[in-house]
């Protein structure tokens, strides 16, 4: 007879997500993901400027800030047929790669590390023992005995207070916690080091547009002229200012992250046969090295994966039809028409309207064998997938990249596993470290082109020829694609007379954090769940970890838009 | 709010310091950069550094409803160096979904130990607002609504902070037609102080000065009439700005990445709502004071103005829509160039402007007369 324990708030994540699970013989047998807020974005965007539209998406979400905007500009471009400079592009992709470094570290330390880090273990840590660790798996300054010394005694004395703050009613001392006292203590000073760390490296953001969180975009490029002669332009100070910024920050992701991971990873090799779940992955591509349409130059290579089999790479088509859908089975809206519930739509046929038919709160339980999420539940080619960094370094993994083959093979090689490792909650927290590696290098190679095309006499920010809505077509479809650090992200839009007709967003966390399908299909968090390990069924150690290791963004994940009549109705209020 | 409010039962922020290893010169070094952060004279130090010694650490219970956590985003952004270290141990962060190492029970569990030991005492903090459509149906934590968390926690709180524009004034979901009833915190709680600190997201040391303001001299700040803190939002970005000459000038981007885009022209022409925005941007400027939207050729977009995301498009002139000709009729010089461009139909118009240009462009190479143009 299995329990059924209810995870809700699931913390350290953007967003509000419940996890239902029932737990039998201490593992996993079933497991429920839902999304518990909603905002209905795409129902306000409806007869607005699609020129505006990236500053209501970008608030879609904080902090995966900026990959909304981005996304919005790339599908309003792509509607309008406009072609940004390479400058542009350049910016852009300097900006991404900075979100991908802030991101995934933050993530790191600051949502994901105490799954595995025991703060209260690291006060028994010998400091003199925690400095030579440090300095045997890496070269970064900060690793004296009196440097993690004087961190454990700040701790104990925080710890001794009663008033633990983040920390109380952690997990501490649960058997789950696998590392040496020396290691904590390393995880827990980094912790601390990485809040420092993490408001400078967005400080490109801000150089590039304007501030952080929440930087300007601009449908045709950037906002952020170049003008070597002015003291408001992307001049040579603001240029050094940025390549001092990404150097420290290559500095710290190689010198802080990378080695913490490896030295936690190594502690925890069995999560590498845990939560593997679907074993199908998605990728949409990012990172244009030769301009967004050419995708083959793209530095993330776009791709499907099914059934873990590294052989076969499938292409990604995001305008057919019948490869991207969303279903509402499971979730609290209703289809309209021929086909009802059951029924999969492209978005940009996409039709929704919401109806909550979830218990009366204050409840306890959902009734999973009906709805119970907000969140829809996005299909490719009818499969489940999984998407994210895992996703991205297989891809590239299979598409045999060089670079990533490299830094794949050596990790596992590092960490003696095999590839199938990688198909796990380890898996998904080791490959999002690699990618940082990657960014971090990228971003340098981007400043480097930039640097060279301003020197070739090529100042160009912004393509503004098609910016007025006269020089529009009267109806105009656009999709538009990004690689946001959690995962594949797309927007669809359509355009009439110079405002927005629809406008829908498939987000990463969507895919992985969706309920079922209507084949009763289970999405990537609910399948990765099963089998899971549970010790206490009173502490939900083992469930957040896989969670975590997902980075749910729950903000995103949930939109929708109105019936038909109502919204007619309101373009017109909008449209003055 | 009487000067004792914030008393609570626990180590001061002195004692904590000093336990955490600093000296007293740290200390000292501390409480000067939070009396130059909250704008006092030198003069002020002392009372600042009194205060740390003898007050004692605020608990604060920090709610998300429908938010994007931007807000919390640039709370850690906050840029001294000891500030974000230290402000999450002197104000012993008791709740937020965000960073707390507990999740599910064991977190609903923090909340509530906060809530009864240190009743009447707490700090609420809020993130985003509250959908009251549908019974709060769109909005449920632990399988309760968020109008329902939000009433128990603020009943026993000493003071309210709202959080960015969700929290102040609804922000993008409460755009038309607010589909959610997403609702400000103001529209909900009666009979706490609230303090409202708009933009999506606030800048992050504006959020930190808020705090410090809170505990280092255990009232809230003075409020200007809409709730806001006078330090932060009592000047136009407008009037802050390092391109207010060219708009006194009639010297204007007309589309962007032109050629007066590249001289720094100013960007009215292109949008920019800095002439209808109070806001500290133009003052203290973004992450440690890198740069701000302006800086970066970007018009503002007013995010910290009620109802912003329907107040006229991002790209149309802030003339176009209701109200602007009033807060431009306090300023002389203004207005003049608001007469050429509000009548305008294209924005090449603005060249009526031109003649009166050259004049006041020499003064703007003083850099002196725009200052006195100013109003106070």
């Amino acid at each position: 007879m299995s329990k059924r324990i209810v995870v809700d708030p699931v913390t350290r994540i953007e967003g509000h997500l419940r996890v239902e699970a029932d737990i039998e013989n201490g593992k996993i047998v079933d497991a429920f993901s839902s999304g518990t807020m909603v905002r209905l974005l795409e129902e306000i965007l409806r007869g607005r400027d699609p020129r505006d539209a990236w500053a209501f998406v970008g608030r879609v979400c904080g902090v995966c800030t900026s990959t909304h905007s981005l996304t919005s500009v790339r599908t309003v471009e792509d509607a309008l047929d406009i072609v940004v400079p390479p400058n542009a592009e350049l910016v852009r992709n300097l900006m991404h790669c900075v979100l991908y470094m802030h991101d995934h570290v933050v993530h790191f330390y600051h949502l994901h590390a105490m799954d595995w880090v025991d703060v209260v273990a690291a006060l028994k840590a010998d400091p003199k023992k925690t400095s030579e660790l440090a300095q045997t798996i890496s070269k970064w300054p900060k690793s004296s005995p009196g440097y993690f010394s004087d961190i454990q005694t700040r701790i104990k004395k925080f710890v001794d207070s009663g008033q633990l703050g983040i920390f109380a009613n952690g997990y501490w001392g649960h058997p789950a916690y696998k590392l040496p006292a020396e290691v904590n203590l390393i995880g827990l000073a980094h912790y601390l080091e990485a809040l420092d760390w993490q408001k400078e490296i967005v400080k490109v953001q801000a150089i590039f547009g304007g501030k952080n969180p929440h930087p300007n975009y601009l449908v045709g490029g950037m906002a952020c002229s170049i003008s070597l002669d002015d003291v408001s332009g992307i001049n040579a100070e603001r240029l050094a200012y940025v390549h001092q910024l990404l150097k420290q920050g290559k500095e710290f992701i190689n010198q802080v992250y990378i080695p913490d991971l490896m030295a936690i990873a190594s502690f925890y090799k069995d999560w590498g046969a845990i939560g593997g779940g679907l074993g199908n992955y998605l990728v949409y591509g990012d990172l244009p090295t030769k301009g967004y349409r050419d995708t083959a130059s793209y530095k993330f290579p776009s791709g499907a994966i099914l059934n873990k089999d590294l052989s076969k790479v499938y292409d990604v088509d995001l305008r057919k039809e019948d490869e991207v859908q969303e279903f509402i089975t499971h979730s609290w809206y209703d289809y309209e028409g021929e086909g009802g519930k059951a029924k999969g739509l492209h978005p940009w046929k996409g039709e929704s309207k919401i109806n909550y038919t979830g218990p009366k709160p204050p409840f306890e339980h959902l009734d999973t064998t009906k709805e119970y999420s907000y969140l829809k539940t996005p299909r490719w080619k009818g499969n489940a997938m999984e998407v994210g960094p895992l996703a991205r370094v297989l891809v590239g993994y299979a598409r045999g990249r060089e670079d990533y083959k490299a830094i794949v093979d050596k990790t596992l090689k590092d960490l003696d596993i095999p590839v199938a490792a990688l198909f796990s909650t380890l898996g998904r927290t080791a490959a999002r470290g690699l990618e940082a590696i990657l960014a971090a290098d990228w971003a340098l190679e981007f400043y480097d082109s930039l640097i060279a095309n301003i020197k070739a006499g090529d100042t160009r920010m912004a393509e503004m020829s098609k910016f007025e809505p006269s020089t529009w077509p009267k109806v105009a479809l656009g999709v538009g694609h990004s690689e946001a650090p959690r995962g594949a992200l797309a927007h669809w839009i359509n355009i009439k007379d110079e405002k927005i007709a629809n406008y829908q967003l498939v987000v990463p966390t969507t895919w992985n954090a969706s309920p079922r399908d209507s084949k009763g299909q289970m999405s990537a968090y609910e399948a990765a769940l099963i089998d899971t390990p549970v010790h206490d069924e009173t502490q939900p150690l083992e469930i957040i970890r896989t969670i975590h290791s997902f980075d749910p963004c729950m903000a995103c994940s949930v939109h929708l838009y109105d019936e038909e009549g109502k919204t007619i109705s309101r373009i017109s209020v909008l449209g003055d | 709010m009487d000067n004792e409010m914030l008393e609570v039962k626990q180590p001061t922020y002195y004692e904590e310091v000093i336990r955490k290893g600093y000296d007293r010169r740290d200390f000292m070094k501390f409480a000067s950069m939070m009396a130059a952060f909250i704008g006092l004279e030198k003069s002020a130090i002392g009372q600042v550094a009194t205060a740390m010694e003898t007050k004692p650490r605020i608990p604060i219970i920090w709610l998300h409803f429908q938010e994007c956590t931007c807000c919390s985003e640039s709370f850690i952004r906050s840029s001294h160096p000891m500030v974000a270290d230290i402000l999450l141990d002197m104000v012993s962060l008791d709740y937020t979904e965000t960073l707390m190492a507990a999740s599910g029970v064991q977190a609903e569990q923090s909340l509530k130990n906060t809530m009864k030991k240190y009743k009447g005492e707490y700090i609420l903090c809020v993130e985003g607002s509250v959908p009251v459509a549908a019974d709060g149906v769109y909005c449920m934590i632990g399988g309760k609504t968020s109008m329902h968390i939000l009433e128990e926690a603020a009943a026993d709180a000493k003071a309210i902070i709202a959080w960015g524009s969700c929290a102040s004034n609804g922000c993008v979901q409460s755009a038309k037609p607010n589909p959610t009833q997403a609702t400000p915190i103001h529209k909900l709680i009666t009979g706490k102080p609230i303090i409202k600190v708009p933009g999506c997201p606030p800048i992050g040391e504006v959020m930190a000065g808020v705090i410090v303001h809170l505990l280092t001299f255990g009232t809230i700040p003075e409020l200007d009439r809409v709730g806001r803190p006078k330090a932060f939002y009592s000047k136009r970005v407008h009037d802050s700005c390092y391109r207010r000459p060219y708009f006194d000038a009639g010297l204007f981007v007309e589309t962007f990445d032109d050629e007066n885009a590249k001289k720094g022209y100013c960007l009215y022409n292109v949008g920019c709502k800095g002439p209808t925005t109070y806001n500290a941007c133009g003052v203290m400027k973004w992450n440690g004071g890198t740069s701000y939207p302006i800086q970066s050729g970007h018009g503002c977009i007013g995010c910290s103005e009620e109802n912003y995301w329907d107040n006229g498009r991002l790209y149309d002139r802030a003339s176009s829509f209701a109200g602007f000709g009033i807060e431009a009729s306090a300023d002389n010089i203004g207005k003049i160039a608001l007469g050429a461009t509000g009548v305008a139909i294209a924005a090449h118009a603005v060249a009526t402007n031109f003649g009166k240009k050259e004049s006041i462009h020499e003064l703007e190479e003083e850099g002196k007369e725009s200052e006195h143009e100013l109003p106070s």
